[in-house]
């Protein structure tokens, strides 16, 4: 559940992160398959070392469809009806990942935050990319 | 037995070197307690956890922050043998405390966004996986003596 406040907060935040996706992004990742390895497994046609152009191009398009979400919470399943689609019939990602990936995502933006990545802040974000998550692997089954 | 690399075993200590106590353990204690409402189940006798607020400056929290964190320092001066070192307090959250070891995940999320706040961009990948693999033994050993 999300109150008027937290959304106008993850709207906030999100659309500060928004002209550094790409570090964002690839920071987040990097992160996953450092702490996570199997998650690597999702990625064998992609070349996703440290600093790799595939790695920041999709490090990108994770954050910007994330900050797109942000932008109206209500409309998540509308907006991420392609993605939804993407998710369950082509790319077919283990939904426990996603919970993987929020989590690097969350240790990203506490380094790149520091004190701004409050208690109230992180709170809000975990629950709008636990939502997140959810709305994407809606269509699996 | 675990096993540790050079890195992890370096990369831990220095942590642990680095960040102060009294901040960091209070600091992880209040984030777990604000993000997942339902762990201050726990803490009935703490007093005020009405907000986020009261939280952060709840005396009780702070105090309990800090034994949280002097009980890892036990971990981090026995990295080869957390699991026979936790023994008891594994008894005593199991039997005593009645703690479902689920949150012990939830804690160690916690105190690793709180340190990854602390370090920033020091905070790298690598020094961030190994900090993780040390909360991974460190929550397999608080669950050994579950039953």
């Amino acid at each position: 559940m999300l109150s008027k406040k937290e959304k106008k907060l993850i709207k906030e935040i999100w659309e500060r992160l928004t002209p550094v996706a790409e570090d964002i992004g690839s920071d987040a990742l990097l992160r996953m398959f450092a702490s996570y390895p199997g998650t690597k497994t999702y990625f064998s046609h992609l070349d996703i070392s440290p600093g790799s152009a595939h790695l920041y191009s999709h490090g990108k398009k994770i954050v910007l469809a994330i900050a797109e979400g942000a932008k109206d919470i209500s409309q998540l399943t509308v907006t991420l009806a392609p993605l939804q689609t993407l998710h369950a019939y082509q790319l077919r990602i283990d939904p426990t990942n996603f919970k993987l990936l929020s989590h690097c995502m969350l240790v990203t933006l506490a380094c790149y935050l520091g004190e701004e990545f409050t208690p109230v802040a992180h709170a809000a974000i975990d629950k709008y990319l636990s939502a997140f998550a959810a709305v994407l692997s809606e269509k699996y089954r | 037995m675990v096993k540790w690399t050079d890195f992890e075993r370096a990369t831990i200590q220095d942590i642990f070197s680095k960040i102060d106590y009294g901040v960091i353990g209070p600091a992880a204690l209040s984030r777990c307690l604000i993000v997942y409402p339902w762990t201050q189940r726990y803490f009935g006798g703490f007093g005020n956890l009405y907000n986020a607020a009261a939280i952060t400056s709840n005396p009780k929290v702070a105090a309990h922050g800090k034994v949280v964190i002097a009980g890892l320092e036990k971990a981090v001066k026995n990295m080869d043998d957390i699991k026979t070192i936790y023994k008891d307090l594994s008894v005593l959250h199991s039997e005593k405390l009645q703690v479902d070891p689920d949150n012990f995940n939830l804690l160690a999320d916690c105190l690793t966004i709180v340190v990854a706040g602390q370090m920033g961009a020091a905070f790298t990948p690598e020094v961030h996986a190994a900090f993780q693999k040390f909360l991974a033994v460190v929550v397999a050993s608080l669950r050994k003596q579950y039953y």
